[in-house]
């Protein structure tokens, strides 16, 4: 299938990723090929075929609604912030 | 492995430990080296022998750890710049488990930055050498560790696997490498890659350390819903006499380096001798395995690898006028080229539009991948295969060429989607003095006698 440059464009912004020009064009190049790799997997027949997402046997794992302790408090979980304000993780501006 | 007692002390193997550490520095496989913390530890441990007291099944071993296991023990960056400066107050339930029997970690190892790989040159800070030919890669992502292990630094070294991350470079470094079947040792307190597919494992020089290694680690834990319940250590003993072993056609061609379809020979031959016996398996869908693999995996990492954004640890780019050119700015400088691809192929694979005939194709593919597995082990016990179609190859002989990079995980990967164990066993080297290593594969759950089972491949 084709990629297009804006399609690059869109996926770095999707990525949250802001590319220079070169970039664009080194990781598109990337990307195409990759992309062309995994579409051989159409060759394949799955018309039958359900779905494996995991493969762990996986059942509904429940325990009792209870606060418990976890293995990192407030304090140090706050000391590893660039930039910390009463409390609270500081970042610029939002809007 | 030798453990501390009366005769030997744990500060001298401590010692010993990182001397090698630093004689071997050309190679590159450490990015911290823990020597305040693991001396204090060997200290302790002495005392407790001298004292009487009980020591645990590993007193006094050092260890090398795999830069993406969680310890306050130096930074935990997963070899990628946007981990840089973190330090955990959480530790892995692995490294726990490890350290509660008297295990000493002497240093971090290089890896592919959050394991994206398979030659450990996607690190921050720079690639690790083959222990074996410094020009040639140490393979990855846990390249450091192997090669950490192949030098004889440590007893053993702790990797993760999501597609052949311990057992390709073990191959290519000549050391016993062993992904577990999925679920087997938590993934708490490990960078998470792909969910579904990564597995906690093991590097070591022989089948019986990593049976302990294993039976030290294994088991269900609370903070991981998805481990289960414990099997390793309740596992029944299989005969190892007159097993059928199988061997996959579908691998057997010239694609596959003369040397490694040799040492495969050479084995089943070794096998046959022993009377086990051997089944010729035809698989066609493994081929496909790798597309599969490279769709539903980056998935998950677009997916896992979306919490790095510098608000709350790591990295944070500087000068960044609001938040989100601090999350884009962030994210660009501290990811390597390889983290960009993945994620940029997981949101493509994932977006509206291509889920169906990306992402939804793979999982399809998966299932059909699954049963193939079921239907060769209703035929064979264990199947042998190549680990990869080449030896180690040179540095940066594949840097620029992602797809190339990825078509060695062929042989890999598949297990992955599968969930089933798969252990290198070293088999020789090619006629130049190059590491190869076989795959034996078994159905989930049949990991200890897996283990077992890979010592009728020594030979006599």
């Amino acid at each position: 299938m084709e990629i297009t440059r804006e399609d690059i464009v869109h996926l770095a912004d999707l990525s949250d990723f802001a590319l220079c020009d070169t970039e664009i064009d080194s990781l598109g190049s990337d990307l195409k090929g990759i992309i062309g790799y995994i579409s051989q997997l159409e060759e394949l027949d799955t018309a039958v075929i359900e779905p494996t997402y995991q493969v762990f046997e996986m059942e509904n794992v429940w325990r009792s609604d209870e606060a418990i302790p976890q293995d990192a408090n407030r304090e140090q979980l706050l000391a590893l912030a660039k930039e910390e304000k009463d409390n609270q993780v500081k970042v610029p501006k939002v809007l | 492995m030798k453990i501390a007692d009366k005769n030997i002390s744990a500060e001298k193997m401590v010692r010993e430990a990182l001397d090698k550490a630093k004689k071997y520095s050309g190679y590159n496989i450490f990015t911290f080296l823990n020597e305040e913390n693991a001396i204090k530890k060997a200290r302790e441990i002495d005392e407790k022998i001298a004292r009487g007291e009980e020591v645990g099944r590993l007193a006094g071993v050092p260890y090398a750890l795999k830069d993406n296991f969680l310890s306050p023990d130096g930074q935990t960056t997963a070899s990628a710049h946007i981990l840089e400066g973190f330090v955990s107050p959480v530790t892995a339930t692995a490294v726990k488990k490890l350290e509660d029997e008297g295990a000493i970690m002497i240093g971090r190892t290089n890896m592919d930055a959050f394991a994206h790989g398979s030659s450990t040159e996607n690190s921050y800070y720079g690639p690790t050498s083959n222990a074996h030919d410094c020009e040639r890669v140490a393979g990855g992502s846990s390249g450091g560790s192997a090669v950490a292990v192949a030098l004889g630094i440590v007893e053993f070294a702790t990797g993760t696997d999501t597609g052949g991350s311990i057992r390709q470079p073990a191959s290519f470094n000549g050391v016993y490498g062993l992904k577990p079947t999925y679920g087997t040792i938590s993934r708490y307190g490990v960078v998470a890659m792909a969910s579904s597919t990564d597995c906690i494992g093991f590097f070591t020089k022989t089948p019986d350390d990593m049976d302990l290694l294993m039976e030290v680690t294994s088991g269900q834990d609370p903070k991981d819903m998805t481990t289960l319940p414990d099997y390793y250590n309740n596992t029944k003993g299989m005969p190892t006499e007159g097993a059928k072993i199988g061997v996959i056609k579908d691998f057997d061609n010239n694609s596959v380096h003369p040397g490694i379809r040799k040492a495969l020979a050479q084995k089943v031959e070794l096998l046959k001798s022993k009377g086990h016996e051997i089944v010729e398996l035809t698989m066609p869908v493994l081929k496909y395995a790798l597309a599969a693999y490279y769709i539903i995996v980056p998935a998950e990492i677009a997916s896992n690898l979306s919490r790095y954004d510098g608000v709350r640890y790591g990295f944070r780019a500087k000068g960044s006028e609001d938040l989100d050119a601090l999350y884009k700015n962030t994210r660009s400088e501290g990811f390597m080229p390889e983290n960009k691809r993945r994620i940029m192929i997981g949101n493509f694979v994932l977006s509206s539009g291509f889920y169906d005939a990306y992402f939804l194709k793979a999982a399809k593919a998966r299932t059909l991948i699954v049963q193939e597995y079921e239907k060769a082990f209703e035929r064979c016990d264990y199947i042998l295969s190549p680990v990869t179609p080449n030896p180690a190859f040179k540095l940066g002989e594949k840097t620029d060429d992602p797809v190339d990079m990825y078509l060695g995980d062929i042989m890999t990967v598949p297990l992955n989607l599968a969930g089933i164990p798969g252990l290198t066993v070293p088999a020789g080297k090619t006629e130049s003095g190059l590491a190869i290593g076989l795959q034996l594969v078994g159905p989930r759950r049949s990991d200890k006698n897996l283990i077992r089972f890979s010592k009728e491949l020594q030979d006599e």
